[in-house]
Protein backbone atom coordinates (compact mmCIF):
# COMPACT_ATOMS: atom_id res chain seq x y z
CA UNK A 1 0.00 0.00 0.00
CA UNK A 2 2.76 2.37 0.98
CA UNK A 3 4.51 1.75 -2.32
CA UNK A 4 1.32 2.50 -4.20
CA UNK A 5 0.92 5.80 -2.38
CA UNK A 6 4.47 6.74 -3.28
CA UNK A 7 3.88 6.02 -6.95
CA UNK A 8 0.80 8.22 -6.87
CA UNK A 9 2.64 11.02 -5.13
CA UNK A 10 5.50 10.85 -7.63
CA UNK A 11 3.02 10.89 -10.46
CA UNK A 12 1.09 13.91 -9.19
CA UNK A 13 4.14 16.02 -8.38
CA UNK A 14 5.17 16.15 -12.04
CA UNK A 15 1.77 17.48 -13.02
CA UNK A 16 1.64 20.17 -10.38
CA UNK A 17 4.30 21.38 -8.00
CA UNK A 18 7.30 20.02 -9.91
CA UNK A 19 5.97 20.63 -13.39
CA UNK A 20 8.94 20.70 -15.76
CA UNK A 21 7.78 23.80 -17.59
CA UNK A 22 6.38 26.32 -15.19
CA UNK A 23 8.19 25.25 -12.02
CA UNK A 24 11.57 24.25 -13.39
CA UNK A 25 11.51 25.99 -16.80
CA UNK A 26 13.23 23.08 -18.51
CA UNK A 27 13.08 21.72 -22.01
CA UNK A 28 11.30 24.62 -23.56
CA UNK A 29 13.27 24.52 -26.83
CA UNK A 30 10.91 22.16 -28.52
CA UNK A 31 8.00 23.48 -26.51
CA UNK A 32 8.01 26.67 -28.41
CA UNK A 33 8.83 25.38 -31.84
CA UNK A 34 5.94 22.97 -32.33
CA UNK A 35 3.13 24.82 -30.60
CA UNK A 36 1.85 26.89 -33.53
CA UNK A 37 -0.45 24.06 -34.64
CA UNK A 38 -2.38 21.93 -32.16
CA UNK A 39 -2.20 18.72 -34.18
CA UNK A 40 1.60 18.76 -34.40
CA UNK A 41 1.80 19.50 -30.71
CA UNK A 42 -0.28 16.47 -29.76
CA UNK A 43 1.90 14.20 -31.91
CA UNK A 44 5.05 15.67 -30.42
CA UNK A 45 3.71 15.27 -26.88
CA UNK A 46 2.88 11.62 -27.46
CA UNK A 47 6.39 11.03 -28.74
CA UNK A 48 7.83 12.79 -25.75
CA UNK A 49 5.78 10.85 -23.20
CA UNK A 50 6.85 7.62 -24.89
CA UNK A 51 10.51 8.59 -24.71
CA UNK A 52 10.50 9.91 -21.13
CA UNK A 53 8.72 6.92 -19.66
CA UNK A 54 10.64 4.26 -21.57
CA UNK A 55 14.05 5.89 -21.13
CA UNK A 56 13.36 6.22 -17.42
CA UNK A 57 12.34 2.56 -17.39
CA UNK A 58 15.50 1.40 -19.15
CA UNK A 59 17.89 3.59 -17.21
CA UNK A 60 16.32 2.56 -13.93
CA UNK A 61 16.62 -1.09 -14.93
CA UNK A 62 20.30 -0.66 -15.74
CA UNK A 63 21.09 1.76 -12.93
CA UNK A 64 23.34 -0.64 -11.05
CA UNK A 65 25.37 -1.50 -14.14
CA UNK A 66 26.05 1.96 -15.56
CA UNK A 67 29.52 3.20 -14.55
CA UNK A 68 29.06 6.66 -13.11
CA UNK A 69 31.88 8.22 -15.15
CA UNK A 70 30.19 7.63 -18.48
CA UNK A 71 26.59 7.73 -17.29
CA UNK A 72 25.69 10.86 -19.28
CA UNK A 73 26.80 9.20 -22.49
CA UNK A 74 24.90 6.00 -21.71
CA UNK A 75 21.76 7.96 -20.87
CA UNK A 76 22.01 9.97 -24.07
CA UNK A 77 22.39 6.83 -26.16
CA UNK A 78 19.40 5.15 -24.54
CA UNK A 79 17.29 8.25 -25.12
CA UNK A 80 18.53 8.54 -28.71
CA UNK A 81 17.53 4.95 -29.41
CA UNK A 82 13.95 5.64 -28.33
CA UNK A 83 13.86 8.90 -30.27
CA UNK A 84 14.86 7.04 -33.42
CA UNK A 85 11.92 4.68 -32.89
CA UNK A 86 9.57 7.65 -32.56
CA UNK A 87 11.04 9.26 -35.66
CA UNK A 88 10.65 6.13 -37.79
CA UNK A 89 7.08 5.53 -36.59
CA UNK A 90 6.10 9.13 -37.34
CA UNK A 91 7.68 8.96 -40.79
CA UNK A 92 5.73 5.80 -41.57
CA UNK A 93 2.28 6.72 -40.25
CA UNK A 94 2.02 10.52 -40.32
CA UNK A 95 4.55 11.64 -42.95
CA UNK A 96 3.04 15.13 -43.27
CA UNK A 97 3.35 15.93 -39.60
CA UNK A 98 6.78 14.34 -39.49
CA UNK A 99 7.93 16.70 -42.24
CA UNK A 100 6.50 19.73 -40.45
CA UNK A 101 8.13 18.78 -37.17
CA UNK A 102 11.41 18.49 -39.05
CA UNK A 103 14.45 18.43 -36.79
CA UNK A 104 12.45 18.94 -33.61
CA UNK A 105 11.70 15.24 -33.22
CA UNK A 106 15.43 14.54 -33.20
CA UNK A 107 15.92 17.34 -30.75
CA UNK A 108 13.91 15.43 -28.15
CA UNK A 109 17.31 13.83 -27.42
CA UNK A 110 18.71 17.05 -26.06
CA UNK A 111 15.49 18.01 -24.32
CA UNK A 112 16.64 18.78 -20.81
CA UNK A 113 13.53 17.25 -19.24
CA UNK A 114 14.35 13.72 -20.27
CA UNK A 115 17.99 14.00 -19.33
CA UNK A 116 17.03 15.75 -16.12
CA UNK A 117 14.54 13.05 -15.08
CA UNK A 118 17.01 10.31 -15.93
CA UNK A 119 19.77 11.98 -13.97
CA UNK A 120 17.69 13.11 -11.00
CA UNK A 121 15.26 10.24 -10.65
CA UNK A 122 15.77 7.08 -12.68
CA UNK A 123 19.39 6.62 -11.60
CA UNK A 124 18.46 6.27 -7.95
CA UNK A 125 14.94 4.82 -7.91
CA UNK A 126 13.30 1.45 -8.62
CA UNK A 127 11.69 0.72 -11.96
CA UNK A 128 8.03 1.24 -11.11
CA UNK A 129 8.57 4.62 -9.53
CA UNK A 130 10.80 5.74 -12.38
CA UNK A 131 8.19 4.91 -14.99
CA UNK A 132 5.59 6.86 -12.99
CA UNK A 133 7.98 9.76 -12.76
CA UNK A 134 8.73 9.67 -16.48
CA UNK A 135 5.05 9.49 -17.37
CA UNK A 136 4.18 12.36 -15.11
CA UNK A 137 7.04 14.58 -16.31
CA UNK A 138 6.00 13.87 -19.89
CA UNK A 139 2.33 14.54 -19.21
CA UNK A 140 3.03 17.62 -17.13
CA UNK A 141 5.07 18.93 -20.02
CA UNK A 142 2.42 17.83 -22.49
CA UNK A 143 -0.61 19.56 -21.07
CA UNK A 144 1.24 22.88 -20.85
CA UNK A 145 2.23 22.51 -24.51
CA UNK A 146 -1.33 21.71 -25.51
CA UNK A 147 -2.73 24.74 -23.67
CA UNK A 148 -0.16 27.00 -25.33
CA UNK A 149 -0.77 25.46 -28.74
CA UNK A 150 -4.54 25.88 -28.32
CA UNK A 151 -4.24 29.62 -27.79
CA UNK A 152 -1.57 30.10 -30.45
CA UNK A 153 -3.57 28.31 -33.11
CA UNK A 154 -6.81 30.02 -32.06
CA UNK A 155 -5.37 33.52 -32.13
CA UNK A 156 -2.87 32.97 -34.91
CA UNK A 157 -5.00 31.17 -37.48
CA UNK A 158 -8.51 31.41 -36.03
CA UNK A 159 -8.81 27.64 -35.98
CA UNK A 160 -8.56 24.66 -33.67
CA UNK A 161 -7.24 21.30 -34.90
CA UNK A 162 -7.27 22.73 -38.44
CA UNK A 163 -10.98 23.61 -38.28
CA UNK A 164 -11.90 27.26 -38.55
CA UNK A 165 -13.85 28.27 -35.43
CA UNK A 166 -13.63 32.02 -35.48
CA UNK A 167 -15.70 33.67 -38.21
CA UNK A 168 -14.46 35.76 -41.09
CA UNK A 169 -14.58 38.85 -38.86
CA UNK A 170 -11.51 37.57 -37.06
CA UNK A 171 -8.20 39.03 -38.15
CA UNK A 172 -5.42 36.52 -37.63
CA UNK A 173 -2.65 37.59 -35.31
CA UNK A 174 0.31 36.55 -37.41
CA UNK A 175 2.60 37.27 -34.54
CA UNK A 176 1.16 34.29 -32.68
CA UNK A 177 2.32 31.75 -35.25
CA UNK A 178 5.76 33.34 -35.40
CA UNK A 179 8.52 33.09 -32.83
CA UNK A 180 7.66 36.08 -30.58
CA UNK A 181 4.13 34.77 -30.02
CA UNK A 182 5.56 31.59 -28.53
CA UNK A 183 7.78 33.48 -26.13
CA UNK A 184 4.95 35.78 -25.04
CA UNK A 185 2.46 32.94 -24.58
CA UNK A 186 4.84 30.92 -22.44
CA UNK A 187 5.73 33.98 -20.35
CA UNK A 188 2.04 34.75 -19.79
CA UNK A 189 1.36 31.14 -18.88
CA UNK A 190 4.18 31.08 -16.32
CA UNK A 191 3.00 34.42 -14.96
CA UNK A 192 -0.58 33.26 -14.48
CA UNK A 193 0.36 29.96 -12.85
CA UNK A 194 2.97 31.43 -10.53
CA UNK A 195 0.66 34.31 -9.69
CA UNK A 196 -2.08 31.88 -8.68
CA UNK A 197 0.32 29.78 -6.61
CA UNK A 198 1.66 32.75 -4.68
CA UNK A 199 -1.89 34.05 -4.08
CA UNK A 200 -2.90 30.70 -2.61
CA UNK A 201 0.18 30.53 -0.40
CA UNK A 202 -0.56 33.98 0.95
CA UNK A 203 -4.10 32.97 1.85
CA UNK A 204 -2.84 29.86 3.60
CA UNK A 205 -0.47 31.94 5.72
CA UNK A 206 -3.31 34.30 6.68
CA UNK A 207 -5.75 31.58 7.72
CA UNK B 1 21.27 21.86 -54.39
CA UNK B 2 20.11 25.37 -55.08
CA UNK B 3 22.98 27.20 -56.84
CA UNK B 4 21.79 30.61 -55.64
CA UNK B 5 22.53 29.69 -52.03
CA UNK B 6 26.02 30.90 -51.30
CA UNK B 7 27.96 30.16 -48.13
CA UNK B 8 28.36 33.86 -47.34
CA UNK B 9 24.63 34.47 -47.64
CA UNK B 10 24.01 31.49 -45.38
CA UNK B 11 26.46 32.89 -42.87
CA UNK B 12 24.62 36.21 -42.58
CA UNK B 13 21.20 34.62 -42.75
CA UNK B 14 22.12 32.35 -39.84
CA UNK B 15 23.01 35.40 -37.76
CA UNK B 16 20.10 37.68 -38.62
CA UNK B 17 17.12 36.34 -40.53
CA UNK B 18 17.29 32.73 -39.33
CA UNK B 19 18.74 33.24 -35.88
CA UNK B 20 18.82 29.83 -34.27
CA UNK B 21 17.60 31.07 -30.91
CA UNK B 22 15.09 33.73 -31.89
CA UNK B 23 13.44 32.03 -34.85
CA UNK B 24 14.13 28.34 -34.23
CA UNK B 25 13.92 28.43 -30.41
CA UNK B 26 17.00 26.29 -29.95
CA UNK B 27 19.39 26.55 -27.03
CA UNK B 28 16.83 28.05 -24.68
CA UNK B 29 17.83 26.05 -21.60
CA UNK B 30 21.35 27.38 -21.32
CA UNK B 31 20.15 30.74 -22.63
CA UNK B 32 17.81 31.15 -19.67
CA UNK B 33 20.18 29.85 -17.03
CA UNK B 34 23.47 31.45 -18.10
CA UNK B 35 22.33 34.87 -19.30
CA UNK B 36 22.57 36.46 -15.85
CA UNK B 37 26.00 38.01 -16.38
CA UNK B 38 27.81 39.38 -19.39
CA UNK B 39 31.13 37.76 -18.54
CA UNK B 40 29.83 34.20 -18.33
CA UNK B 41 27.66 34.76 -21.40
CA UNK B 42 30.73 35.80 -23.32
CA UNK B 43 32.56 32.63 -22.31
CA UNK B 44 29.69 30.35 -23.22
CA UNK B 45 29.10 32.26 -26.46
CA UNK B 46 32.71 31.78 -27.55
CA UNK B 47 32.56 28.08 -26.74
CA UNK B 48 29.30 27.67 -28.67
CA UNK B 49 30.63 29.45 -31.77
CA UNK B 50 33.71 27.22 -31.86
CA UNK B 51 31.95 23.93 -31.17
CA UNK B 52 29.03 24.64 -33.49
CA UNK B 53 31.21 25.59 -36.45
CA UNK B 54 33.48 22.55 -36.12
CA UNK B 55 30.80 19.98 -35.32
CA UNK B 56 28.60 21.09 -38.25
CA UNK B 57 31.54 20.48 -40.57
CA UNK B 58 32.50 17.20 -38.88
CA UNK B 59 28.94 15.93 -38.94
CA UNK B 60 28.67 16.83 -42.61
CA UNK B 61 31.73 14.72 -43.37
CA UNK B 62 30.43 11.81 -41.30
CA UNK B 63 26.96 12.03 -42.83
CA UNK B 64 28.12 12.34 -46.42
CA UNK B 65 30.97 9.82 -46.41
CA UNK B 66 29.91 7.27 -43.82
CA UNK B 67 26.16 7.30 -43.24
CA UNK B 68 24.93 7.80 -46.80
CA UNK B 69 27.18 5.16 -48.46
CA UNK B 70 26.27 2.64 -45.76
CA UNK B 71 22.58 3.57 -45.90
CA UNK B 72 22.49 4.25 -42.19
CA UNK B 73 20.98 7.74 -42.27
CA UNK B 74 18.34 6.79 -39.71
CA UNK B 75 21.15 6.46 -37.17
CA UNK B 76 22.12 10.11 -37.60
CA UNK B 77 20.77 11.23 -34.22
CA UNK B 78 22.98 8.81 -32.33
CA UNK B 79 26.00 9.41 -34.54
CA UNK B 80 25.73 13.21 -34.39
CA UNK B 81 25.41 13.26 -30.63
CA UNK B 82 28.42 10.96 -30.28
CA UNK B 83 30.48 13.17 -32.60
CA UNK B 84 29.50 16.26 -30.63
CA UNK B 85 30.18 14.68 -27.24
CA UNK B 86 33.51 13.25 -28.37
CA UNK B 87 34.60 16.53 -29.90
CA UNK B 88 33.70 18.48 -26.77
CA UNK B 89 35.61 15.97 -24.65
CA UNK B 90 38.72 16.20 -26.82
CA UNK B 91 38.64 19.99 -26.88
CA UNK B 92 38.32 20.03 -23.12
CA UNK B 93 41.38 17.82 -22.72
CA UNK B 94 43.44 19.84 -25.20
CA UNK B 95 42.54 23.16 -23.62
CA UNK B 96 43.39 21.80 -20.19
CA UNK B 97 46.91 20.90 -21.36
CA UNK B 98 47.61 23.93 -23.50
CA UNK B 99 46.31 26.95 -21.69
CA UNK B 100 45.40 27.40 -18.06
CA UNK B 101 43.70 30.74 -18.60
CA UNK B 102 41.61 29.52 -21.52
CA UNK B 103 40.58 26.48 -19.50
CA UNK B 104 39.57 28.67 -16.58
CA UNK B 105 37.50 30.79 -18.96
CA UNK B 106 35.87 28.09 -21.09
CA UNK B 107 36.36 24.86 -19.16
CA UNK B 108 33.18 24.89 -17.16
CA UNK B 109 31.06 25.68 -20.20
CA UNK B 110 32.20 22.83 -22.37
CA UNK B 111 30.24 20.02 -20.65
CA UNK B 112 27.13 22.20 -20.81
CA UNK B 113 27.48 22.37 -24.56
CA UNK B 114 26.95 18.69 -25.23
CA UNK B 115 23.35 19.01 -24.10
CA UNK B 116 22.78 22.36 -25.79
CA UNK B 117 20.09 21.62 -28.34
CA UNK B 118 21.31 24.38 -30.65
CA UNK B 119 24.46 22.38 -31.49
CA UNK B 120 22.59 19.24 -32.49
CA UNK B 121 19.93 21.43 -34.11
CA UNK B 122 22.46 23.08 -36.40
CA UNK B 123 23.66 19.68 -37.59
CA UNK B 124 20.11 18.46 -38.20
CA UNK B 125 19.11 21.59 -40.11
CA UNK B 126 22.20 21.21 -42.26
CA UNK B 127 21.07 17.70 -43.25
CA UNK B 128 17.46 18.72 -43.93
CA UNK B 129 18.46 21.74 -46.02
CA UNK B 130 21.07 19.72 -47.96
CA UNK B 131 23.96 22.13 -47.54
CA UNK B 132 27.37 21.36 -49.00
CA UNK B 133 30.52 21.26 -46.88
CA UNK B 134 31.39 24.95 -46.95
CA UNK B 135 27.79 26.01 -46.43
CA UNK B 136 27.48 23.69 -43.45
CA UNK B 137 30.56 25.14 -41.84
CA UNK B 138 29.37 28.70 -42.49
CA UNK B 139 25.92 27.85 -41.20
CA UNK B 140 27.31 26.45 -37.95
CA UNK B 141 29.66 29.40 -37.55
CA UNK B 142 26.93 31.96 -38.26
CA UNK B 143 24.43 30.24 -35.98
CA UNK B 144 26.97 30.26 -33.17
CA UNK B 145 27.53 33.98 -33.64
CA UNK B 146 23.78 34.61 -33.80
CA UNK B 147 23.24 32.65 -30.61
CA UNK B 148 26.04 34.55 -28.86
CA UNK B 149 24.65 37.91 -29.95
CA UNK B 150 21.27 36.98 -28.49
CA UNK B 151 22.68 35.77 -25.16
CA UNK B 152 24.98 38.80 -24.82
CA UNK B 153 22.13 41.21 -25.48
CA UNK B 154 20.01 39.36 -22.96
CA UNK B 155 22.76 39.42 -20.33
CA UNK B 156 23.14 43.17 -20.80
CA UNK B 157 19.42 43.72 -20.37
CA UNK B 158 19.20 41.42 -17.35
CA UNK B 159 21.98 43.29 -15.56
CA UNK B 160 19.93 46.48 -15.87
CA UNK B 161 16.81 44.61 -14.78
CA UNK B 162 18.28 43.79 -11.39
CA UNK B 163 17.08 47.13 -10.05
CA UNK B 164 13.74 47.08 -11.83
CA UNK B 165 10.46 46.40 -10.09
CA UNK B 166 8.94 43.32 -11.71
CA UNK B 167 5.36 42.10 -11.14
CA UNK B 168 5.12 39.12 -8.80
CA UNK B 169 5.21 35.77 -10.57
CA UNK B 170 7.04 37.24 -13.53
CA UNK B 171 10.52 37.39 -11.98
CA UNK B 172 13.23 35.18 -13.45
CA UNK B 173 12.01 33.04 -16.31
CA UNK B 174 8.84 35.01 -17.08
CA UNK B 175 10.42 38.38 -17.68
CA UNK B 176 13.33 36.79 -19.56
CA UNK B 177 10.89 35.12 -21.95
CA UNK B 178 9.03 38.38 -22.57
CA UNK B 179 12.28 40.17 -23.37
CA UNK B 180 13.29 37.29 -25.65
CA UNK B 181 9.95 37.73 -27.40
CA UNK B 182 10.68 41.40 -27.94
CA UNK B 183 14.14 40.60 -29.28
CA UNK B 184 12.55 38.09 -31.65
CA UNK B 185 10.14 40.83 -32.78
CA UNK B 186 13.09 43.10 -33.46
CA UNK B 187 14.82 40.36 -35.46
CA UNK B 188 11.71 39.91 -37.61
CA UNK B 189 12.71 43.32 -38.95
CA UNK B 190 15.57 41.59 -40.79
CA UNK B 191 13.17 39.33 -42.68
CA UNK B 192 13.58 39.58 -46.42
CA UNK B 193 17.11 40.93 -46.20
CA UNK B 194 18.55 37.58 -47.20
CA UNK B 195 16.54 34.58 -48.29
CA UNK B 196 17.71 31.03 -47.77
CA UNK B 197 15.73 27.87 -48.25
Amino acid sequence: MAAKGKVKKTFLSGLGADNPIFAQVLGICSTLAVTNVLKNTVVMVMGLIFVTSLSNFTISLLRNYIPSRIRMMVETLIIAAYVIIVDIVLKAYVPDISRQLGPYVGLIITNCIIMGRAEAFALSNPVGLSVADGLSAGMGYGYVLIIIAFFRELLGSGSIWGLRVLGSWWTNWFIMVMAPGAFFMLAIFIWVVRGLITEREKEEVKS
Amino acid sequence: MNPSVYPVAIFFAAIFTNNILLTNYLGMCSFLSVSREIKTSLGLGAAVIFVMAVTSALNWIVYEYILIPLDLTYLRYIVFIIVIAAFVQIVEMIIERVSETLYAALGIFLPLITVNCAILGASLFMVIRQYNFLSSFMYGFGSGIGWSIAILAMAGIRQKLKNAKIPRGLEGAGITLIITGMMALAFIGFTGMIKIS
